[in-house]
Order: structure tokens, then sequence, then C-alpha cells
């Protein structure tokens, strides 16, 4: 199993690394858009600021990435790198996302609740998608953001935090997860195996 | 459901865990990544590694200790002690931490905080506070100050003007210790907990004092706590952190299970 993995400098990559190859991958790290011509597979990690994404841009990645869904190659964005699967976020409004999904990522509303949402929290799945299989409703995942996308028709996974959101969404071979799989113990491992067990 | 979350720590100097996580049938000091490995089978929801180890060849022994330990683990890894500059945290990080955690370098460089976010998120960086009520104040709790070197010496500042500052400096999370409680066993600091809870809106780690379940049901309910940091779980009559996530479900606490 091969799959890329991209580094746009928006966090740390070692735990999305170490957990994919924990699961046996064969991992490529690339900064740059040329290794994205030849991949099987591709993850975009991030943390952080919606604003860390300009860089896909300046470096050519987002072209690229735009090229890699056009082939349907299986593509997982996780946290900030599902965010940017969106038209873009209120965090960062000059910066534009990719605009795969219509929709508008927005800050949680202000309330008797905390925000950002760290922690544990479970999950539903309105319809049955590879990317869950094996995982069943309720299960945990962990989450850290303030930010998040509407609960749609593509939303795949939905939680509960101040009111539903989506912690998953997909739309042919594009996925993304709010939560990070690489952190969410055998539950998300379960999911980045599913993940690399798309055919490809 | 949000639920509360119970994080294992592991005290550790020269790469060896010298207290603290002490089950029924397992040697008292050992591998901290053996120990981290247990704790997150154990249901754990999250794994702090404080490195106690003051010499500069530790410092290579820590990262090796970081590196063993997150190799395996795939829950959130928390690393603190030590850390004063933001190459120390990218070092950290590149080790495989997922969150660092910084106490005095912090207090006597708050921009780090937002330096070490910088470039690894603020959801990366929790300031952790030594705190002490004030009992010459009107109100002791809300006027605790922050201590250092251990919790013996007075910074002088307000633990709750502090922990608004950490915020909004970019701390992810504030991880509060209690000196008053810690290692009483009688129970962590509720007033002080939820005083700083209220205070901010990033979660707060309750530490200090804990000794029986009923203390961490009192912590997430009154004490308004996010989470809570145990140390020596057997102390509170339970062998794992799974175990004592069943009797808190028993309490009406939200928490992580099965896990």
């Amino acid at each position: 199993m091969k799959v890329t993995v991209i580094d746009y400098k928006a966090g740390n990559l070692t735990s999305v690394v170490k957990s994919l190859r924990h699961l046996g991958a064969q991992v490529t790290v690339t900064d740059v858009p040329g290794p994205l011509a030849e991949a099987s597979r591709v993850i975009l990690p991030g943390v952080g600021h919606f604003a860390a994404t300009s860089r896909l841009d300046s470096t050519g990645l987002t072209d690229a990435i735009r090229a890699i869904i056009a082939r349907d190659v299986p593509f997982l964005g996780i946290c900030v790198g599902m965010q940017w699967l969106y038209r873009g976020s209120t965090e960062a409004p000059e910066q534009p996302g990719l605009g795969h999904f219509a929709q508008l990522v927005e800050r949680f509303p202000e309330g008797h609740e905390k925000v950002p949402h760290v922690g544990w929290n479970q999950l539903a799945f309105p319809f049955a998608s590879p990317l869950f299989t094996g995982v069943a409703p309720g299960e945990f995942a962990y989450f850290t953001h303030s930010w998040r996308g509407p609960v749609t028709a593509e939303t795949s996974a939905v939680t509960e935090y101040i009111q539903p959101f989506a912690a998953a969404v997909e739309r042919g071979n594009v996925f993304g997860t709010q939560f990070h799989p690489e952190k969410s113990g055998e539950t998300g491992l379960k999911i980045l195996k599913n993940f690399l067990e798309l055919p490809a | 459901m949000l639920t509360r979350r119970i994080i294992a720590c592991l005290d550790v100097r020269d790469g060896r865990v010298v207290k603290g996580i002490q089950f029924v049938d397992i040697i008292d000091a050992g591998d901290p990544a053996e120990l981290a490995h247990r704790h997150a089978a154990g249901g754990a929801d999250e794994i702090v590694l404080l490195d106690i180890t003051a010499t500069h060849e530790g410092r290579a022994t820590l990262l090796d200790t970081v590196r063993r330990t997150a190799a395996q683990l795939f829950v959130p890894f928390t690393v603190g002690g030590g850390i004063r500059t933001a190459d120390d945290a990218a070092a950290v990080f590149d080790a495989g931490a997922d969150k660092v955690s910084v106490n005095s370098a912090a207090l006597a460089n708050p921009a780090l905080i937002g330096e070490i976010g910088a470039s690894f998120g603020a959801q990366a960086v929790i300031v952790a506070i030594d705190a002490r009520r004030n009992p010459a104040a009107a109100d002791p709790v809300r006027e605790a100050h922050v201590f250092t070197h251990g919790g013996r010496r007075d910074s002088g500042r307000s633990v709750l003007e502090w922990a608004r500052e950490a915020e909004s400096r970019g701390a992810g999370e504030i991880l509060l210790t209690s000196m008053d409680s810690d290692g009483t066993r009688a129970g962590f600091d509720c007033a002080l907990t939820a005083a700083v809870s209220e205070a901010v809106q990033i979660p707060v780690i309750a530490s200090g004092g804990a000794g029986t379940v009923a203390h961490f049901a009192d912590v997430f309910g009154r004490g308004r706590a996010d989470a809570a940091l145990a140390a020596s779980i057997f102390h509170f009559g339970v062998s794992t952190s799974r175990q004592l996530k069943g009797e808190l479900a028993q309490a009406g606490i939200p928490v992580r299970l099965p896990c």
C-alpha cells in the first residue's frame, strides 16, 4: 500500500506518518507537486490556522491536488486538511479553499460550551461509507478544533457539540475527517486502514 | 457527547519512570514506552510524559524516550519538562509528541506560547500552572498565585490573570496543578479549578489531590474540569483508567467507554 502525505508546514506530520507506517503503508512525504503526479493515494493532514493553506496555492500543490482528484485518486483531508476541501473558512475569509464541497466552514457559536471542542466524541453515520467499514455507531474519535463544516447530504459522519456538525465528509473518492484518526486509538487505525484499502 | 478525559501521567527521569504508575501487578519503576502502552490499552484517553531530568545529557535521553514511547502510541501524547525554547519544542514534536507542556519557561517568556503555536498550532501548546491559594487575600481562591520551582517560589502572578494571558497568547489547554492539594489524596481543589475553568474558554486539566473515584466525579462536576490527570491510578482503588471510567459513568459523568 503506497500513500503520499502532503507537507505544507501546517503542524506536525509525525503522528500521521507513524500510524500509516504502523498499518504497513509505504509512505512518501512531499512538499512539492511533482510526486503527486504518480500518487495512487493521498493524505492532506494539517492542524492550526486555515490561513496556513495559502502555502498549497503558492507551491502549486492546489493545482496538483485538483488534477489527482480529477483522476479519481483516493484523497483524505484531516482536520484543517478537511476544512480546506470546502469553499473556505471564516477563520481566514481572504483564503479560498478548494471548493470541492460548496459550503463554508464556520466557528462554533458562542454560548455556554467551551470553544475549542477538544477531546473524544462520538460518531454517527447517516449512510454506509467505505471509510467507516467495521466502525460501530457511537465509537469515539479525538477532536481538537474551533471551526467546523455543516451537516449536508455529503456528511458521512455526524458528531454533536453545541449542535450537530460534519465529523466526516465525502463525495466520490474525496474524503475528509474533522477528527484525527491518527490519534483516535483502534477506531482511528481502522479508519486509516479502510482508506488505505480503498480501490485505487 | 464530548467526554471528560482521564489523562495518565508518567514522571520520567533519565529515561525511566520514577514514580506514579503503579499497577498492582507491575513493577513500580519501569520503561516509559511500555507503561504508556499499558495505559493506552487500559483505557487512558491521553498520555502525558513529564521529564524531571535536570541534566543536559538527560535531554538526549528524553528525545529517545519520546521516540520509543510515541512509536506505538495512537492516542494524544503530551511531553513536558525542560522545554525552554521553540527549538526544544520542535525537537520533541519531531520525536513524536502531539502536544508540549510549558511551565516556568512560558512564565519567564510568555511569547514562547505563541512561538510554538505558530509552527505547530495552538492545540499543541499546554500551559502548566502550579497554583497555591492565597490565604492572606480576601478571596484566597480567586487571588491564588502562580508558583515556580516545584511549588516553592511565589511568582507573585495571579493564577486567573496568567491563565487568561496564556489563553490570549494562544495556549490550547491549561494544566492546573493545585500545590495545596498535590500529594494529599484529599481531593482536587475544585473551587480553584472551577474559577480557572470559568475564566478561560480553553480546556482545563485538573491535577493534584486525587485519592478516590469520587474526587474525579467531583472535579468534573463542581470543579468544571474538562480533563483530570491521574498519576498513581492504583491509589484510587482501581487498577486501570477503564475501571475508573466505569465508575465515573455510574456517577453520570460522560466518559469514553468502551475504550
